[in-house]
């Protein structure tokens, strides 16, 4: 059955390709840290399972220690405007085609591998499809396109290096929820919460968890870290307890309410800080600022629609 | 109370703007301290967490096909696409990304679409396609583009994905109840992100009218 450990080999592979193919590229001065740390993350993924936790925790810090003292470069081999313009007039707009390969496998696949389980785990079946998109746009690509065999994987180098260390961000914010809750965080903050609003007003009760979901969520980067915690304090003693409160709004308005948390917290990298580098912006907030104006009135909505629909 | 000290170093850290590997780090590193574990229970424990966590990093394998896609001139072609359609204005565009996206994630379909997949290849090009048609963009008038067509991703992704029966939150949420002995089926929590997912959709599709205006306006006075 392939699993996500298949996956993971690919991936590890790919990484390991980028730190070689970046050693090759000499007008980087600081090319040899950008392979470093390519290649940890290729042996991350290769042999994490094998590395024992002490292991992976020192893979880690060295991943930090390289980006902190700034031994990562950007690099830049990025094809020519007018071959990249003459290439778009031949090819037409065949190319959408292969684009979609990936969305459409993934979404042929999900299905597919849940339908009929056996050859792959149906619950990581996105996720395997979606490597097996990636393979198949690239034998599409390198059959009909006929590139340099090495050019995929080259360009795909220079992207990856202009994403650079916040590449493992989402990967690093997680990993820092999990110290969280072995140090009892969200316990000493459900407290806190508990102890701050006023037991019997309904209206203040029901804004203090909206506020407090999305408040928790911009400092965990996650509502799913918010929510347990909000949930004991305020949810179930008072929402549910005291004021009758029907839970099924309470908990899945609630959650939304931390959504709209998500939208403004660089916490929450893989959605606000990952995009901002992948779409080179020069602002790095630049895709929290443009989230704001969404995210206030839709959270005023929330704690409203818990206030009308939960109570009735 | 002294464990949330290490929210304290992530706010001065961003605020700061040290680099947030470094500050990450440092948060563990006292917040463990502060609940009485060693430095190396809290290094192993975060090394643990890394391991179990690398699927969030399983996306960057997409990145060979974008580079082969964008050296074929992708990008470009989706300019070309939209310079072609008449009536194609960025607000019309990316409030039917922000539809699609969001029906897409309320069927269970969150993979399919992405800043990686979907918005650096063919989303933000098309935007700024459609917003530059007859009219001259400054620089920060892209980078605003290409930050609303992320913004608009992730719109439709949070405010869609909750419909569906079977996502993690929707079974965050009833593990959660369920340990306090309220069992709620999960069509009963997802039928709730309804009004929401509506709610979201009217919010950011006038945002969009309204940032197409103001594209439009200061390119007229230019």
């Amino acid at each position: 059955m392939i699993t996500l450990t298949a996956v993971y080999v690919l991936t590890g592979l790919v990484f390991l390709a980028f730190a070689l193919l970046g050693l090759r590229e000499r007008q980087n001065p600081r090319r040899f840290g950008n392979a470093a740390f390519w290649s940890l993350l290729a042996v991350s993924m290769l042999a994490g399972d094998r590395l024992g936790d002490i292991g992976n925790g020192v893979l880690v810090l060295l991943l930090v220690a390289l980006a902190g003292t700034g031994a990562l470069g950007k690099a830049s081999a990025e094809e020519p405007a007018d071959l990249r313009e003459a290439r778009a007039a031949r090819h037409g707009n065949s190319l959408f085609l292969l684009a979609l390969v990936i969305p459409v496998t993934a979404l042929a696949g999900s299905f597919l591998f849940k339908t009929f389980p056996g050859l792959v785990d149906p619950k990581q079946a996105t996720l395997v499809s979606l490597a097996a998109g990636v393979l198949l746009a690239l034998g599409i690509g390198q059959i009909w396109l006929r590139p340099h065999p090495a050019l995929p994987l080259q360009q795909g180098r220079r992207l990856m290096d202009s994403v650079g260390w916040a590449a493992i961000l989402p990967q690093m914010l997680a990993s820092l929820g999990a110290v969280f809750a072995l140090a009892g965080v969200g316990d000493v903050v459900g407290q806190l919460v508990e102890g701050a609003i006023p037991q019997h007003s309904l209206l203040a009760s029901v804004m203090a968890y909206g506020l407090g979901m999305a408040l928790f969520t911009m400092v965990m980067g996650n509502a799913f870290a918010a929510f347990p915690v909000m949930f004991a304090a305020i949810g179930l003693p008072v929402l549910i307890g005291e004021h009758h409160g029907n839970p099924a709004v309470i908990s899945a308005i609630g959650m939304l309410a931390g959504f709209c948390g998500t939208l403004m917290t660089p916490m929450a990298a893989n959605f606000n800080l990952v995009p901002a580098a992948l779409l080179e912006l020069k602002d790095k907030n630049g895709v929290i600022r443009a989230q704001v104006g969404t995210a206030l009135p839709l959270l005023i909505a929330n704690i409203a629609f818990i206030y009308w629909f939960a109570f009735r | 109370m002294l464990v949330l000290s290490g929210i304290a170093v992530i706010i001065a850290g961003f605020l700061l703007r040290f680099n947030p590997l470094l500050v990450i780090i440092a948060s563990a590193l006292v917040t463990g301290m502060a609940a009485g574990l060693d430095p190396v229970a809290i290094i192993a424990s975060f090394g643990k967490a890394f391991n179990d966590t690398r699927y969030v990093s399983i996306i960057w394998i997409v990145l060979p096909v974008i580079g082969l896609l964008e050296a074929y001139g992708l990008q470009e072609r989706a300019r070309q696409l939209i310079a072609g359609m008449k009536g194609a204005t960025i607000g019309r565009l990316l409030t039917g990304y922000l539809v699609l996206r969001q029906l897409l994630s309320a069927i269970g379909l969150t993979s399919v679409a992405g800043h990686a997949q979907t918005v650096r290849p063919l989303v933000a090009p098309m935007a700024e396609a459609a917003a530059g048609q007859g009219v001259d963009l400054s620089d920060d008038d892209r980078e605003d583009i290409r930050a609303m067509s992320a913004a608009t991703d992730n719109i439709g992704l949070f405010f869609g994905e909750d419909i569906f029966l079977a996502i993690g939150s929707i079974l965050l949420m009833k593990g959660v109840l369920e340990q306090n002995g309220i069992f709620v089926e999960p069509l009963r929590l997802s039928v709730w992100a309804i009004p929401t997912a509506i709610t979201a959709f009217v919010i950011h599709a006038f945002r969009l009218w309204r940032f197409e205006r103001r594209l439009a306006r200061k390119g007229g006075a230019a």
